[in-house]
This record gives C-alpha cells, sequence and structure tokens, in this order.
C-alpha cells in the first residue's frame, strides 16, 4: 500500500513508491508463491514415520467430510506417510506457484486439468503403465482429456456435468415447458420472472462467456480439431453470441446474485427458478426442494443438440518430484486399485459421477430420480476439455463474449480478434 | 514564507552521522552505516532490484510455466511485441486511464473538503477526524466483500437495491452488467471511502501550518472570508501538499488491483493492467515471459507519467522567496 506510514513528501519517499509498484509488478510471481504457500499450509500432522514422505494436494471441496475422507485416504496408505494440502481460494494460482517450488514444498500428487504447457515443461509425468488393466474401463472423453501426443498423463477422480437445475411447480405454474431449445429458454425465463424471483440463474461473472463452449459444441463443431487446427465457424459463433446477447438484455437472467453458479444457494433460495449448477450441489438442491428438483441438459442454439460440460477433476503426478515412483504407487492404489475409496469419495458428500464405468451401473445414488437422468444427459450431450485449449484461448472467446454480449461491439471484429489470438498460440504451440 | 509541509528530519535508514566520532573510531561510523543500511539494501536488492531484472531477463524468452527458461527459448523482442498488439492488454490501459480520471480529482476534491471542514470544527474535533480517518486502517478486500456482498448486490436484500426499492425502482445488478456502468460507482466509492481519511490528515496538517496573520491582513484589506481568502490564500499556500497528494493519489490508482480483482474478477470490461498481468503470469496461463513484458511495459508507462506530472506541477521544487 502506497499511502500507509509514507507522510513525508521527499523525493526519497516518492522514488520509494514508485519502486514498491514496480516491485509489486516484477515480484509478482516470487512473491504470491510464496504468500500462496504460506497460506496453504495444513497438514494432518503426520509425516515423521518412516519411510517416504508424499504430499498431496486437493482444492477445497465443499462438500462437508471431504478432507476428512481425503485424510482416511492417506492414512491409509502403507507404503509412504502421505500428508493432505488442502487449497483453499484460488488453486490454480496456489498449484501453479507450487509447481515451480522447490523439493519439501511441492506437491509430488496433485489434482488439477491437464494442459499441454504442464507436459511441455516438463511439470507432469505420464501415468500409461498406470491404467494396465482398466482402460476400457474409462471413457473415452475421460481419456482424451487426459491425453497428451498419445500419452495419458492423468487420472480421472470424478466426474461433474454440468446442467440447469429447475423447480417443476414453479414451471408447471406458469404452463411452460422444460426448455429444450434457446428460444424455449429465454420465452421460458421471461415468463417465470416475476418481481422476486428471476426466470435463470448462469453466473454472475461467466453468464455470458461460459455459453461460448455450449454454442460451439451444440452446432456439433469443437474447439480445435484433431490436428489443432481451429475447429468453430463464425457463423455459429456469431448467430449464438447474439442470442446469448439477446437473453441478456431480456431482464430475466439473475446478474449480481451473492454467490457464483458453482453454489446453489440462488435456487435454494428462490432467487431464480432455473439454474445452472453441478451434479455436486445435488443432494443439497434436494434437501432444500425435496421432489420439487429436475434438470435438463443446456438447450441447444439453432437447432443445434442440447449440450452437457462434464467437468471435473484428475490427479497427476508432479515429474520434478523427487520421489515419482512412490507418488506412481500411491496415485494408482487410491485411485485405480482401491474401488471403494473411489466410490466414498464420488457418492458419500457431494454427488460425482465415478469415472470407471462399472461402478457406475453399482452405484445405487446415480440409479434413480434427477441423478441418473444426470448421468444419462452426461453420457448422451456431454463434452469435455481439450489439453491444447490453452488459458490463453479461453481468454480470448470470454473476452470476445463479454464484448459482444454486454458492450455490444461488432461480433465480427470480435470473432476475428480472437481467432486471430487463438492462432497466435496456436502457432506459437504447434507452429 | 515557509509553509510547505515539507519535513525536515532526515529520511530513516540513511543514518546521518551522529555526533562526529574520534578519528580512531571511524570504523565505527561505517559499521553503524551499514547497521543501519544493510537491512534495508538487502530487502530492497532481494524484493526489488533481483526480481526486476530478472523480470526483464523473462521477458525476453518463451517462459511458460518456469522461471529459468532454457536457452533455445530466446524469443528476442517477440513478447514485447505480441504485448502491444494485445487489444485487452491496451484495453486494461484504457480502464486504468477512466479509473484515474474518476478517482483521482473526486480523491483531491473530498478529501481535501473534508480538511477545510473538520479544520473549523470546533466540536468533538479528535472524534470526527477518527471517524474519516478510520476507514483507511480497512483493507481493499475487506471493503470489497462488504461492497459487494452487501451492499451493492444485484438481488432484491442488497443495500443500495433496497433503497431503489423504496422509490419503486428496479434492481441493478451493479457490478455484472457494463451499460449502464454502474460498476464504476462501485468501484470509486469503495476507493474513496478508504483513502479520502489519509490525503485528509496531511491537508489538515497543511491548513494548520498556514499561518494566521495571513487571513488577518486579508481580511484587514478588505477580503471577504470564504471564497476570497480560499482562492487567494487557503489554495496558494496549500500549493506544495496538494501537489504531493496529488502524486501520491495518482500512484495509488496505479496500484489497483485488490478491490478489481475482488469485486469484478476477470472481466474484459473492467480489467487494470495489474489484474490483466495477474492473469497472464499466474493463474493457469503461467506466460511469465509474456507477462514479465507486460509488466516492464507498464512500469515505463508509470514512470513516465510520474516524471511527467512532477515536471509539469513542480513536484518537490523548493518554494520561491
Amino acid at each position: 500500500m502506497v499511502a500507509s506510514g509514507n507522510t513525508r513528501f521527499s523525493k526519497n519517499a516518492l522514488a520509494a513508491t514508485a519502486l514498491n509498484r514496480r516491485r509489486m509488478l516484477a515480484l509478482g510471481g516470487l512473491t504470491a508463491g510464496a504468500g500462496a504457500l504460506a497460506a496453504c499450509g495444513s497438514n494432518t500432522g503426520r509425516g515423521d514415520g518412516d519411510g517416504v514422505n508424499l504430499s498431496q494436494w486437493y482444492h477445497q471441496y465443499g462438500e462437508a467430510g471431504t478432507q476428512q475422507a481425503a485424510e482416511k485416504y492417506a492414512a491409509a496408505y502403507e507404503d509412504a506417510n502421505v500428508t493432505i494440502n488442502w487449497v483453499p481460494g484460488d488453486y490454480d494460482t496456489a498449484l501453479s506457484s507450487g509447481l515451480l517450488a522447490g523439493e519439501g514444498e511441492a506437491p509430488d500428487v496433485f489434482e488439477s486439468h491437464l494442459n499441454r504447457s504442464m507436459v511441455e515443461s516438463g511439470q507432469v509425468v505420464a501415468l500409461d503403465d498406470l491404467y494396465e488393466g482398466v482402460l476400457d474401463d474409462f471413457t473415452e472423453g475421460d481419456l482424451a482429456r487426459n491425453t497428451i501426443d498419445g500419452k495419458l498423463y492423468g487420472i480421472r477422480m470424478i466426474d461433474d456435468p454440468q446442467f440447469l437445475y429447475y423447480r417443476p411447480s414453479l414451471l408447471e405454474a406458469k404452463g411452460v415447458e422444460p426448455p429444450t431449445t434457446f428460444e424455449d429458454l429465454m420465452a421460458g425465463s421471461a415468463e417465470l420472472t416475476t418481481g422476486d424471483v428471476k426466470g435463470l440463474f448462469l453466473g454472475n461473472d461467466d453468464s455470458a462467456t461460459k455459453l461460448f463452449q455450449p454454442i460451439v459444441f451444440s452446432a456439433g463443431q469443437t474447439l480445435l480439431t484433431e490436428d489443432n487446427q481451429i475447429g468453430f465457424d463464425k457463423d455459429a459463433v456469431i448467430a449464438g453470441a447474439l442470442q446469448v446477447k439477446e437473453l441478456h438484455e431480456s431482464g430475466s437472467l439473475l446478474i449480481g446474485a451473492p454467490t457464483e453458479a458453482w453454489d446453489p444457494t440462488s435456487i435454494i433460495q428462490e432467487l431464480c427458478a432455473i439454474q445452472w449448477c453441478g451434479l455436486w450441489a445435488m443432494p443439497q438442491i434436494i434437501e432444500a426442494h425435496g421432489e420439487d428438483v429436475a434438470i435438463i441438459p443446456f438447450p441447444g442454439f439453432g437447432g443445434g443438440t442440447p449440450t452437457v460440460f462434464n467437468g471435473g477433476w484428475s490427479t497427476f503426478v508432479n515429474a520434478k518430484s523427487p520421489h515419482v515412483e512412490e507418488a506412481k504407487a500411491f496415485t494408482k492404489w487410491l485411485w485405480i486399485d482401491h474401488e471403494e475409496f473411489i466410490q466414498d469419495w464420488c457418492l458419500s458428500y457431494g454427488f460425482h459421477i465415478p469415472p470407471r464405468l462399472s461402478m457406475r451401473e453399482s452405484a445405487e445414488a446415480l440409479a434413480d430420480g434427477p441423478a441418473a437422468e444426470a448421468v444419462r444427459i452426461s453420457e448422451e450431450y456431454g463434452w469435455a476439455e481439450n489439453p491444447n485449449w490453452t488459458p490463453t484461448m479461453e481468454t480470448a472467446v470470454d473476452d470476445m463474449m463479454t464484448n459482444i454480449v454486454l458492450e455490444g461491439n461488432d461480433p465480427e471484429a470480435e470473432f476475428d480478434n480472437a481467432v486471430g489470438t487463438i492462432q497466435t498460440e496456436l502457432d506459437s504451440i504447434f507452429g | 514564507m515557509a509553509v510547505s509541509a515539507e519535513p525536515a528530519a532526515p529520511e530513516a535508514g540513511t543514518g546521518g552521522p551522529a555526533p562526529r566520532p574520534p578519528r580512531s573510531g571511524r570504523w565505527r561510523t561505517t559499521l553503524a552505516f551499514w547497521y543501519f543500511v544493510g537491512p534495508f539494501l538487502a530487502g530492497l536488492m532481494i524484493f526489488t532490484f533481483i526480481p526486476v531484472l530478472w523480470s526483464a531477463y523473462l521477458s525476453f524468452f518463451e517462459a511458460r510455466n518456469t522461471v529459468t527458461p532454457a536457452a533455445e527459448d530466446y524469443v528476442g523482442f517477440d513478447n514485447y511485441v505480441r504485448m502491444f498488439q494485445d487489444d485487452a492488454f491496451r484495453d486494461s490501459l484504457v480502464t486504468f486511464t477512466v479509473f484515474a480520471a474518476f478517482v483521482v480529482p473526486l480523491t483531491f476534491a473530498s478529501s481535501l473538503g473534508l480538511a477545510l471542514m473538520l479544520n473549523r470544527v470546533r466540536l468533538a474535533r479528535a472524534f470526527f477526524r477518527s471517524v474519516f480517518f478510520l476507514p483507511f486502517a480497512c483493507s481493499y478486500v475487506v471493503a470489497s466483500l462488504v461492497w459487494k456482498m452487501s451492499i451493492f448486490n444485484g438481488v432484491r436484500y442488497g443495500m443500495a437495491n433496497s433503497i431503489l426499492d423504496l422509490f419503486g425502482l428496479e434492481d441493478v445488478p451493479w457490478l455484472f452488467d457494463p451499460s449502464p456502468p454502474w460498476y464504476w460507482l462501485v468501484i470509486v466509492t469503495l476507493r474513496l471511502w478508504i483513502q479520502c481519511g489519509f490525503y485528509m490528515i496531511l491537508f489538515i496538517a497543511a491548513l494548520q501550518q498556514i499561518p494566521e496573520q495571513l487571513y488577518e491582513a486579508a481580511y484587514v484589506d478588505g477580503a471577504k472570508p470564504g471564497r476570497q481568502t480560499f482562492w487567494h490564500i487557503t489554495l496558494p499556500q496549500l500549493r506544495f501538499s496538494a501537489v504531493a497528494v496529488l502524486m501520491l493519489i495518482l500512484i495509488a490508482a496505479y496500484q489497483a488491483f485488490d478491490e478489481f480483482i475482488n469485486l469484478i474478477g476477470n472481466q474484459a470490461y473492467a480489467r487494470p493492467p495489474l489484474v490483466y498481468l495477474y492473469y497472464t503470469s499466474l493463474g493457469t496461463q503461467q506466460d511469465l515471459g509474456l507477462g514479465s513484458a507486460g509488466a516492464l511495459i507498464l512500469a515505463l508507462i508509470i514512470a513516465i507519467v510520474t516524471l511527467a506530472q512532477g515536471k509539469i506541477l513542480g513536484f518537490g521544487k523548493t518554494e520561491e522567496r
């Protein structure tokens, strides 16, 4: 903070503040890294027994009991002392800094989402050998999202489809059918909007940006083709973006809710009739509204199919760990071999779909009601991340959506601009 | 007449020689010098100069997910070119400029206004001063959460929307709808609330140094208290403090990060350069080479603007006698 205690107006004081400024900028990586590390030190108090010490990192799951469960699994492992680092707040930043840190502070095993740069900078090791005998038990999407250049780097832990929750009673009262097209969704949301309740909640800061991928996948297109070219076209994207703009201007969207859309508070507190959220929140929503809960995939754009984003988490082994082999052995033990732990992790706290096809059939919690529907639509309409789609590319399309939808900028120019950024990024990676 | 707020005390840490030591004890002086300067210098080296130089080094490399890029990743000025061609970065500079255009004059005027008022208050003076100064002790993160979740949330029970309700007006999504750009109201009021008190104290200190005789002389000459004495006595006498305050406000505005990232996050319409660079080099993007190039460009712009402002406003000039 520049002003604190700086009541002298000498040139020196000014120079010092200017340096503060530069320090803040330039030091970003180092100080933030140190701060993040300092802030997220937590452990189970274990780690001084015999043998190897491993550090396993999780982001903070919202569901009660998850941290204890992670610690329970770690404690049950006998071949190494596994310490859990449960990271609240901005996990991606903490993890990025953690992976740059030295021995003792870096994770050995961590959950994340695969990105090509993790492989190119040698942060993760290939885990193909851990998949032996169970490769067929994973969905194609879960394998693809963990594959770079033919090698598997991550093991899927949980699948978290995201879709729309709605209250059937509210729709019936207004005579609205569950929407299957984006036009229906707009009309329905307008119909459901009253003074106190908005029709639809998609998110506060991402209500425009998060619809880019549904537009693309609804049109049967993709982000990047097999040979890493841009996989979507101008007409589909612009038509979809303009519809999203229309939705935003209709006044039937809830914007500025106290929590973001990954949290079910808005539909629970009846701030909206329909909300975008994930499978993880289903137990909470059902607890609040009982039988009066149903789900639909995100309606299709322009006559296309509905879509479901299959989110979730995968686990990785840090290539710079001094104990790569031990870390791989632990990963195989927990996320491949120990099926009752995988089942417990997926179904005992929030709801997640087990990544293993064989476990889905036996999962009672997912056998009927909205949960069964979630499994069905995730398999029928789901798409997964592409590890070659970098955060820079995502920022480019996010900005395009924001600029078209919220700022009313020229769609063509925005599209060309985003595509230009993506192409530059593709050239710098594959060129 | 010396009425500027410039203090005479030497800078802490330079350890000006105390009583002249005997010649044989000169090493003591040297030791004392390093004793005082050493820790400061070490901190400056470790936290400022080395990172700045490292950042400059990184900016010439394709450095993703690493702060120690390999020699073959040298890319020359590519990162600078990419940053200059990057619309999002240029937009962030525009966002910042708009922010400064709002917040600098507003903070200046409100803190001067507060200071003038408090300077005349006779009753419960200390109380009022503390009340206006207290917000300065609040962190931007805490204030952002209060502003975002209690005062300016977009639902019916947010404080601002409850007030609108009383007048039968529609709820406003304050932060997440850029047309009309209500988010500026949220951002600017937050910063005003936090920092006005501090600059107010600076102005009060300066006001108290204006000799009473000047006002008496003016009164004798027939100047009316109020506007006339303000323009012709108070303001000219405040000149040196005012210039310094203006500069501090501008530099503080350049540091805008906390409230933007906590209130709005990574949105194209309200993303100052620091937030953009934060996402470029930290977060998941981890493009440290590109981020460093952006950081250096920004540092350069800040240096130029600050120097230019100092030149134009005559910052640090000693008073003509």
